[in-house]
């Protein structure tokens, strides 16, 4: 999965409902593991702003 | 003040639940540090700011720096453009969370606990298969401190849970996905919380108003997870704002998500205590957490200090906050998770007949309790658990 960071508020509602952990947010910026994504799409589905797409 | 190489107890998240928990640790006497993320408690606000007088004040004294408004009134809006005014559910206020968290934060403060912001958390340190301290970065630079006891208050976005092995992962239906705005410029009642309801207005969810002057208020919109794609919060406040407010200048844009879950099955472990959205303890049906973050840290942080007295950190003597928070608010958070499933999938018609019925409810007899008992009609079991719920909650209020 692959986030737009111009788009993403940093809100951690991803990392709510995923699965794998693979989803890890600092301060200043979100990252996904592409290791541990098992691809549910969770996270792109409750993105508020739609931040999250597939892709690596 | 100097970071000691180790403390009693070390709190992830200076949020209300980390707050007020390391507050009541320390001021029974246990040494403790908070870590805190951001660089500053409260920033930035992800909340719709709406809280009881009832359940704040036990814990802090109200002070008119984080108050923005006083609200008497609840305004129902069903679907077809019906209204119906709510009075009977006691004082509420609107805050300035920014100002609110960071006095929660010096309250702890004043009974002793550290604080480091800018301090984020990055795991557990384990040694001989037992939690003994936290790995946090600060400055860029990867620093350790060794505690008996962590306590997970990291909110929404959690993963001390997970660290430690906890399943906090939720389920779709089981979070909202939120965006708000904050609206000045508009017409609205400074005393009124205002909400609407409806599939095509906020499938599984609703649109709340809650007014932070006589012409400012906080504008968002909640959607059950499970029905927020690929239409998301932004485009149905976006709607909807154009509708009501076409005049209305924004002043701040936010996005959050709100955990609507039962509490977690697993809120501690041996030298491991989660509270607040970490621990997923918000009300399911409103998505209010405030205050019932504030109830779990008092617990966890008296039964963590306790623990510290009696040195013992295993995970039988910490479930004594488990015990005592499934009285005061977990079994009652269980019944309204029961009914958030039939909120959820409530149609329109059900929504128009529920503010039709509140309409012809005398003014002095309208509350919360009227309302809910009308929305679980035809489900008597439900039905029972929403008197007990209720009744249980009135004897605590006492
Ligand atoms: C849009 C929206 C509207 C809401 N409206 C209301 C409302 O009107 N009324 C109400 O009562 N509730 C409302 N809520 C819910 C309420 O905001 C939360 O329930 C409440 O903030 C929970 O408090 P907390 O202390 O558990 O978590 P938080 O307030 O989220 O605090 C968690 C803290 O932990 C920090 N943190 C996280 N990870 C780490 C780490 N690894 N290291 C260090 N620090 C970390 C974060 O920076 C944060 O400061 C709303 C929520 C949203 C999203
Ligand atoms: S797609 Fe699923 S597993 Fe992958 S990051 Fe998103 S939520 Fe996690
Ligand atoms: S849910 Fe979206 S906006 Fe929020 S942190 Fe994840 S990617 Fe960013």
């Amino acid at each position: 999965m692959k986030i737009n960071r111009d788009l993403c508020d940093i809100c951690g509602t991803c990392v709510a409902v995923c699965p794998a952990d693979a989803i890890v947010v600092s301060e200043f910026i979100v990252n996904i593991d592409n290791e541990k994504c098992t691809n549910c799409l969770n996270c792109l589905k409750v993105c508020p702003i739609k931040a999250i797409e597939e892709g690596e | 003040m100097m970071v000691q190489e180790r403390y009693d107890i070390v709190v992830i998240g200076a949020g209300p639940a980390g707050s007020v928990a390391a507050r009541f640790a320390a001021e029974n006497m246990a040494s403790v540090l908070i870590l805190e993320r951001d660089r500053e408690p409260g920033i930035p606000v992800r909340c719709a700011e709406g809280v009881s007088h009832n359940g704040i004040a036990p814990f802090i004294d109200i002070d008119q720096r984080w108050i923005a408004s006083r609200i008497d009134v609840a305004k129902l809006h069903s679907p077809n453009g019906e209204t119906a005014n709510m009075y009977n559910n006691g004082l509420g206020y609107v805050l300035e969370r920014r100002v609110f968290d960071a006095a929660l934060c010096e309250l702890a403060a004043k009974y002793g606990a550290h604080l480091i912001t800018k301090a984020d958390a990055l795991d557990l340190v384990w040694e001989d298969g037992k939690i003994t301290g936290v790995k946090y970065k600060y400055s860029g630079e990867i620093r350790k401190v060794k505690c008996d006891i962590v306590i997970g208050a990291d909110g929404v976005e959690s993963r001390v849970g997970r660290w430690a092995g906890i399943k906090t992962v939720v389920r779709l239906e089981d979070i909202d996905t939120c965006a708000q705005y904050t609206l000045t410029d508009i017409d609205i009642e400074k005393d009124t919380c205002e909400f609407y309801f409806g599939t095509k207005v906020s499938p599984g969810g609703y649109i709340w108003i809650f007014p932070k002057s006589d012409n400012t208020a906080n504008v968002g919109i909640g959607l059950s997870g499970h029905l927020s794609h690929p239409k998301g919060p932004k485009e149905y406040l976006d709607e909807f704002v154009q509708r009501r407010f076409p005049k209305a200048k924004i002043t701040y844009t936010m996005y959050g998500g709100v955990p609507t879950a039962a509490t977690l099955d697993e809120i501690v472990k041996d030298n491991i205590m989660l509270v607040g959205d970490a621990a997923r303890q918000v009300n399911p049906i409103t998505g209010g957490g405030v205050v019932q973050a504030m109830i779990a840290g008092s617990i966890a942080g008296k039964v963590a200090a306790q623990a510290v007295k009696e040195k013992r950190f295993d995970k039988k003597f910490l479930k004594e906050y488990r015990k005592e928070w499934d009285k005061r608010l977990g079994k009652t958070q269980k019944t309204m998770f029961l009914m958030k499933e039939r909120f959820m999938n409530m149609n329109d018609e059900r929504f128009n007949r529920i503010v039709e019925f509140c309409q012809n409810i005398p003014r002095d007899k309208f509350s919360l309790k009227t309302l809910f008992t009308e929305a679980v009609k035809g489900n008597p079991k439900l039905m029972i658990d929403v008197a007990k719920a209720f009744l249980v909650s009135k004897i605590k209020m006492k």
